[in-house]
């Protein structure tokens, strides 16, 4: 069955952007690569999250332009896109994490395992976004789900490797934050004069190595 | 290009900014930028610059600099007292610095942000493209300190502009901001949708590039339930946990989590640059 986007799916954002709501991960990964490969014309910007697309445009016009094209996008007919076919990175973790004992108890396990789940698995960036070079990392066997902390802290460092909910995550400079540190790295993950700039840019595999404490 | 200009008191907080590096949402880079668009763009067009030159964005005045060869400036955006060499100079127009002498900025009368651009427009390391500085997340040059040297240019289009219009809406003690509904507009009540259209709020102090935060009437949401972050954009009024509004700028995040329930239209989106704290707001909701 053709499930075309409804217009209740593409909402408006201003006079010059829309944000394409596609309710799975997986649909919105195949329309995000369907986009990449052929984008409308006057596209700006285009910023995968979770289950969303938003794009900008540069005129009010192409933005109508492109809405029709959506309209007329089969989703669930677009090609499932396969992961990236680069090797994955590795990035060496000392797990010395403050918050690694209580991501321990919080899954009812010790503080060994949350380090054997964390580099056992196979880790792929779904999407950016919060700062420059942070990337969002979805793993292919699970395991580690907890909730961000309450009260977030207001400085986590640079290289700190985290968890908040299904996703771990890499801090690439000092920020406020709330996922709980099980970790840190010495790897750069931002540099704006190196090409690419980001080491964690979507559809990136990437295995976690574990390093002295 | 060249030393041209020295920084003597690089005032409350002076950033150099041209249009932006917009493109790179999707790696977390923000495109920053003028906040003030209009006004940046306008003193360049009074130069003969390209439109999008990178000129001197400068937070409540007290700029102080020395030209250091014979140059061409033109301030534009907040209405503030222009000196050079201690007699008053024309805003929105075209001003010769010779050689040696100072030029002094004071505190705005009305708005926030002026913008001095100078013939050649300034010059240095762009970073995607841009020489945009973005005090938030460390990308682009670092705000003017003392002591300080810009470099000029070579980024003119043509010759000296005539005096332009120049947009009326600095500092304005009350904004009315037009704005389209969505995307999450169906998060909240029919209450908060109306009130959206007819209440006032007051911009606080607590605001910066990143965003405007405001205080008003509360919006009251319909789901309690968390959204997970998705892409945000310059002009999206955004409604945290606590029901009061922020607009955000030109330094916002590229995704967020709570709620966006209309965004500002684009022609609009940077009255706020000059929005004194206690500036009074009213959204005006386009219907489709």
């Amino acid at each position: 069955m053709n499930v075309l986007l409804t217009p209740d799916s593409i909402r408006p954002c201003g006079d010059h952007a829309v944000l394409v709501d596609l309710g799975t991960q997986d649909r919105r990964r195949a329309l995000d690569a369907a986009l990449q490969a052929s984008p409308p014309t006057g596209l700006v910007d285009l910023v995968p999250a979770l289950q969303t697309l938003l794009l900008t445009f540069a005129t009010e016009a192409h933005r109508a332009d492109a809405v029709a094209r959506l309209r007329s996008i089969d989703v669930d007919a677009l090609p499932v896109t396969a992961p990236d076919a680069g090797q994955p990175i590795d990035i060496t973790v000392h797990y010395n994490g403050p918050d690694l004992a209580d991501v321990a108890a919080h899954l009812g396990i010790v503080p060994a395992e949350v380090v054997r789940r964390h580099t056992a698995q196979l880790w792929t960036v779904d999407f950016a976004g919060f700062m420059p070079g942070f990337g969002y990392l979805t793993g292919d066997a699970g395991g580690l789900d907890v909730p961000r902390l309450a009260t977030p802290r207001t400085r986590v460092p640079a290289g700190s490797v985290a968890l908040a909910g299904s996703f771990t995550g890499v801090y690439p400079s000092p920020s406020p934050g709330g996922w709980r540190i099980i970790g840190t790295t010495d790897a750069v993950l931002f540099d704006a004069d190196r090409t690419p700039p980001a080491l964690l840019s979507p559809g990136r595999r990437v295995r976690f190595v574990e390093g002295p404490r | 290009m060249s030393r041209a200009l020295r920084v003597d008191r690089p005032g409350v907080l002076t950033l150099i900014q041209d249009l932006g590096r917009p493109g790179h949402a999707r790696l977390g880079v923000t495109a920053s930028g003028a906040w003030d668009r209009a006004a940046l763009t306008l003193a360049n067009r009074l130069l003969g610059n390209a439109e999008g030159a990178a000129g001197l964005e400068v937070l409540l005045g007290g700029l102080s600099l020395t030209a250091l060869q014979p140059i061409m400036v033109a301030l534009t955006g907040a209405e503030a007292p222009l000196l050079v060499d201690g007699r008053p100079a024309a805003q929105y127009a075209p001003v010769a610095l010779p050689q040696g002498s100072r030029l002094d900025l004071g505190t705005p009368t009305r708005g926030l942000r002026c913008y001095l651009a100078v013939r050649g427009g300034l010059d240095g390391r762009r970073v995607f493209g841009s020489l945009s500085s973005d005090p938030t997340t460390g990308l682009g040059p670092a705000p003017l300190a003392s002591g300080a040297e810009l470099v000029v240019g070579s980024d003119v289009a043509g010759p000296l502009g005539d005096t332009d219009l120049a947009s009326g809406r600095r500092g304005l003690d009350e904004l009315v901001l037009r704005v389209a509904l969505g995307p999450r507009d169906d998060w909240f009540t029919p209450e908060a949708i109306d009130l959206l259209d007819t209440a006032t709020w007051e911009v606080l102090q607590a605001s910066d590039r990143v965003g405007t935060r405001l205080s008003g009437p509360t919006l009251t949401r319909v789901r309690q339930d968390e959204l997970p972050s998705e892409g945000l954009m310059r002009g999206a009024v955004q409604v945290p946990a606590d029901g009061q509004p922020l607009v955000f700028g030109p330094d916002h995040p590229t995704t967020g989590g709570y709620p966006v329930i209309a965004c500002v239209l684009r022609n609009d989106a940077d009255a706020l640059s000059q929005a004194v704290p206690g500036t009074r707001v009213r959204f005006a909701v386009r219907r489709p």
